[in-house]
């Protein structure tokens, strides 16, 4: 249905793709993948048209719809075929109410009220959110929007549908929502579904076809999903442990990984328990409430982090993480409760004396950043924190080796920004961090990256708490996990119990393994530890 | 809709069915409500028209966040009458003549601001005049928020004609942009002290306006991708010829508005540029919107339509205005009182204002959000 023959995509004759050939057949869900910044977004773009329209650039080649070429046509005039749902499903709204939204598409083509009327009801069917109607979509949760973003598009029934990762900002509920919704159009309607995701372990079970940007000279390969996992650089934790035990064919579902890891579990000897190391704790904080005019934010909640241990806090889009982390620093709003950092009240300090104590690395990190160049941004953070000169470079350059000092912040990528933020907080030496979502955007390997960080800052002894949805990080890097909702702790302690608690938060490894197993390198070692002989089947 | 249908929705008798009345209707209704009061000064007229607009409002404002703005309107309304009689007593007693209600004692001033006084004898006589003058715009004020309370006033931009729908979406989108241009600076500024504040106020002022720029600017890369992903400027396929004709309609019809103008507002030049040329770039100016308009393949989801009840309630605010303007306007002792003695008020005058009262009644009860809760499947077939 869709074809794209010989497509390249250059920006200052620097290729992003090269030579892209890919057919995307009716009712197929095709899932892009590939690192950070290679060019998954710009291979969507090339499907809807705001690449080049939008993004400039030169691009060469074909693009066909029904054997009709339509790489001269703006998105505007490929609506009835392509429907795009960017990342931040709040941007792009038009009007204020989930209805009218439906029908702004619709109100464009020219379409006869009696029609649009009738798909407007039954998109709100088909997506589940009918009670939702005259809503106002900013009061909606994250999920909502998704679901009325992508709704949106539908009423102009497109052939296709392109998402660029439509659940990097959602819990773990609230994406699996998402995700059946796009199975269903893809069972039912028989939409063709073009999906960019970076975590893996959701969609692969649902993909028909595997499309990876390796990122190499614009190399773009396509297949079978579970042939091109075998080498793929970015992987869901299934896979890896897949790869790990030499299962062939690699297991892409839960249930698949379960029947085949019978015969793992028995070479495997129970998990060893973590040990919980009782540190002296570096921040206390008891009874922290905080309120929103009418609405409670927080109530009655304690903290306990230890020094050289790293805490996730967990809990639905707006159960509170947020508020938490900035009554905490300090700076935030808190009507009752105390907080104590080494003998103080960090909201008594000023803001100077407070960053030296707590760090905090907002949602947006970017928010910090307001010079030209790196180099300025890590002299200036040098100047302002009192540190000797280049002390927040060298920061940069153990976090993060390489980054260009004439590089200007805004082109870096998010791991590389993430980074370079973190150094500028982590200049002033505060004992304790907290992190706001920092894996949003980052894919395996800047994962990895960022969970070796904070292990290191850990092992320094600073106290870090990060406010997250993914699973598979927290599995891997906290020791301990509070669960927020609506403003509550409704479960705390070690990350391993809290996991094998609530299902919504098991990572793929526990599913398959059972509890107490987390993560692919615990496996990995357990294996090792097995003597020779007995691990080849 | 054809002939048949359009009488058997004029002539329907079954009870009516709870809607929202077209929003051009309600401000036609309340414009009306206000050429009369402007019209007058007489306060018992200019207290029925307010009560009439706060009628309305009672009896057909639906529960939409904007619907609570009456409040805000009246208060209004009271702060203005409030002040315009304060000014009166501070600025000097004023009047020489009639009954002396409190002798103040005048400040004196500098030569050089001959002409005004602080305090002095207060007149009753220059007191009433006061509050009749202030009685009259607040009853403007209520007007106007009467029927931004009934009226959703982002519904009345959609109404506009096609030609100006680009101005409309253009209103619509910076309408809702404000709030998330306010929440951005919010959190930079929050963003900002995580990181010490030094150097200079402008280097601080930077660190606080080049964010919150990249973060508008990102921002509306994306709404405008996104609105032209979902088929924003669809233009239709438009001959060369169509659009000079547009074009040449459109800049004549300016042009003689211009003109018409000037001649209105210059006495010397000569009389035929002024009204008809005024009239002949309006009719012009209409042409060419009509002939933009036309080319629009554009729809609306869930129109307003005008119908009956529409009619009846914009008649019932317009009739009050065309009333006062003909048949009232030589009576100036109903439409301006003297001070000197209670206002008078003749039947005709009354039935004026009282007329605006027939929309209450007309309109059909509005829709409420909070009746809407329930499922609604079974009612969409």
């Amino acid at each position: 249905m869709i074809e794209l023959r010989g497509v390249t995509v250059a920006y200052d004759e620097q290729p992003v793709l090269r030579d892209v050939d890919l057919t995307v057949a009716e009712a197929e869900l095709v899932l892009v993948a590939g690192r950070t910044g290679v060019g998954k977004s710009t291979l969507l773009g090339v499907l809807n048209g705001l690449v080049p329209a939008f993004t400039g650039g030169r691009l060469t080649g074909d693009v066909l719809f029904d054997g009709r070429s339509v790489v001269h046509l703006p998105p505007r005039d490929r609506v009835e075929t392509v429907g795009y749902v960017g990342q931040d499903p709040s941007a792009g709204f038009v009007s204020d109410t989930v209805e009218e939204e439906l029908a702004y598409g619709m109100e464009q083509l020219g379409l006869p009220p009696a029609t649009m009327r009738r798909r407007v009801e039954e998109t709100l069917d088909l997506l589940g959110i009918a009670d939702l109607r005259r809503r106002n979509l900013r009061t909606l949760s994250g999920g909502e929007q998704q679901r009325v973003a992508i709704g949106s598009v539908l009423t102009m029934h497109p052939r296709a549908l392109v998402l660029d990762e439509p659940t990097s900002a959602l819990d773990p509920t609230a994406a699996e929502e998402v995700l059946a919704t796009l199975a269903r159009l893809v069972q039912d309607v028989g939409v063709a579904v073009v999906v960019a995701e970076h975590r893996l372990e959701r969609v692969v079970p649902f993909a028909d076809t595997m499309v990876l940007v390796t990122g190499h000279e614009g190399r773009v390969e396509s297949g079978d999903p579970v042939e091109l996992l075998r080498t793929s650089p970015v992987a869901p934790p299934i896979v890896e442990l897949g790869r790990a035990a030499g299962w062939d064919p690699l297991p892409l579902t839960v249930r698949e990984a379960r029947r085949r890891a019978r015969e793992l579990a028995v070479r495997l000897d129970a998990p060893d328990p973590v040990a919980d190391t009782s540190a002296s704790a570096a921040l206390r904080a008891h009874g922290v409430g905080v309120t929103h005019g009418h609405r409670v934010a927080l109530r009655d909640v304690d903290v306990t982090l230890a020094a050289g241990s790293v805490t996730a806090l967990m809990g639905r889009n707006g159960a509170g993480k947020s508020t938490l982390l900035w009554a905490l620093q300090g700076s935030g709003r808190r009507d009752s409760g105390r907080v104590d950092v080494a003998g103080a009240d960090p909201a008594d300090l000023s803001a100077e004396q407070r960053r030296r104590r707590v760090g905090l690395v907002p949602q947006t990190p970017a928010d910090l950043l307001y010079l030209d160049t790196v180099a300025q941004e890590c002299a200036t953070a040098d100047r302002e924190s009192g540190a000797a000169d280049g002390a927040a470079r060298a920061l940069l350059d153990r976090l993060a080796p390489g980054v260009a000092a004439a590089a200007h912040p805004r082109d870096l990528s998010e791991g590389q920004r993430l980074a370079l933020v973190l150094a500028l907080v982590l200049v002033a030496r505060p004992s304790v961090l907290l992190l706001d979502e920092p894996t949003r955007g980052l894919d395996y390997p800047g994962k990895v990256a960022l969970g070796q960080i904070l292990s290191g800052l850990a092992t320094d002894g600073t106290a870090v708490l990060l406010a997250t949805h993914d699973v598979e990080f927290v599995a891997a890097v906290a020791q301990r996990i509070i669960v927020l909702a609506e403003g509550e702790v409704v479960s705390r302690g070690a990350a391993a119990t809290v996991l094998g608690e609530t299902p919504a938060f098991a990572p793929q490894v526990q599913k398959v393994l059972g509890p107490g197993w987390l993560t692919v390198d615990q496996v990995v070692r357990a294996l090792a530890a097995v003597p020779a002989g007995e691990t080849l089947p | 809709m054809d002939p048949e249908a359009a009488r058997l929705a004029v002539t329907d008798r079954t009870p009516r069915l709870p809607r929202d009345l077209h929003p051009g209707a309600w401000w036609l209704w309340a414009l009306g409500l206000a050429a009369t009061a402007s019209a007058t000064t007489n306060p018992v007229l200019l207290l029925t028209i307010a009560a009439v607009a706060g009628f309305a409002v009672a009896c057909r404002r639906a529960d939409h966040p904007w619907s609570r703005s009456f409040q805000l309107y009246l208060g209004l309304a009271a702060l203005i009458v409030v002040v315009r009689v304060l000014a009166r007593i501070v600025l000097g007693g004023g009047a020489d003549y009639g009954h002396v209600l409190v002798d103040l004692p005048e400040v004196p001033l500098p030569g050089w601001v001959a002409g005004i006084r602080l305090f002095g004898p207060v007149t009753r006589e220059y007191l009433l005049g006061g509050l009749y003058d202030g009685l009259r715009l607040a009853t403007l004020v209520v007007c106007v928020g009467a029927a931004n309370s009934l009226a959703d006033p982002k519904r009345l931009l959609k109404s506009m004609p096609p030609a100006l729908y680009e101005i409309g979406t253009a209103i619509v989108v910076s309408v809702s942009v404000m709030p998330q241009l306010a929440a951005s600076v919010q959190r930079v500024r929050r963003a900002r002290q995580l990181r010490g504040v030094s150097g200079s106020r402008i280097r601080r002022l930077r660190g606080l306006v080049v964010p919150v720029l990249e973060d508008a600017l990102e921002r509306s890369l994306a709404l405008a991708a996104g609105m032209d992903a979902r088929g924003y400027g669809r233009s239709g396929h438009l001959g060369r010829r169509e659009r000079t004709v547009t074009g040449t309609l459109m800049l004549a019809g300016l042009v003689g508005i211009c003109v018409g103008t000037y001649a209105m507002l210059d006495h010397t030049a000569p009389r035929w540029l002024a009204t008809p040329m005024l009239l002949v770039g309006c009719a012009v100016a209409v042409a060419g919107f009509v002939a933009a308009g036309a080319r629009v393949r554009r729809t609306r989801y869930r129109p307003d339509h005008w119908r009956l009840p529409e009619l009846v309630v914009a008649a019932s605010g317009l009739a009050g205005a065309v009333l006062t303007y003909t048949v009232l306007a030589d009576d100036v002792r109903v439409l301006h009182p003297a001070v000197d003695a209670p206002p008078v008020v003749t039947l005709t005058a009354l039935v004026a204002v009282l007329l605006g009262a027939v929309a209450a009644v007309a309109a059909p009860p509005p829709r409420l959000a909070s009746a809407e809760r329930v499922p609604e499947r079974a009612v969409v077939r």
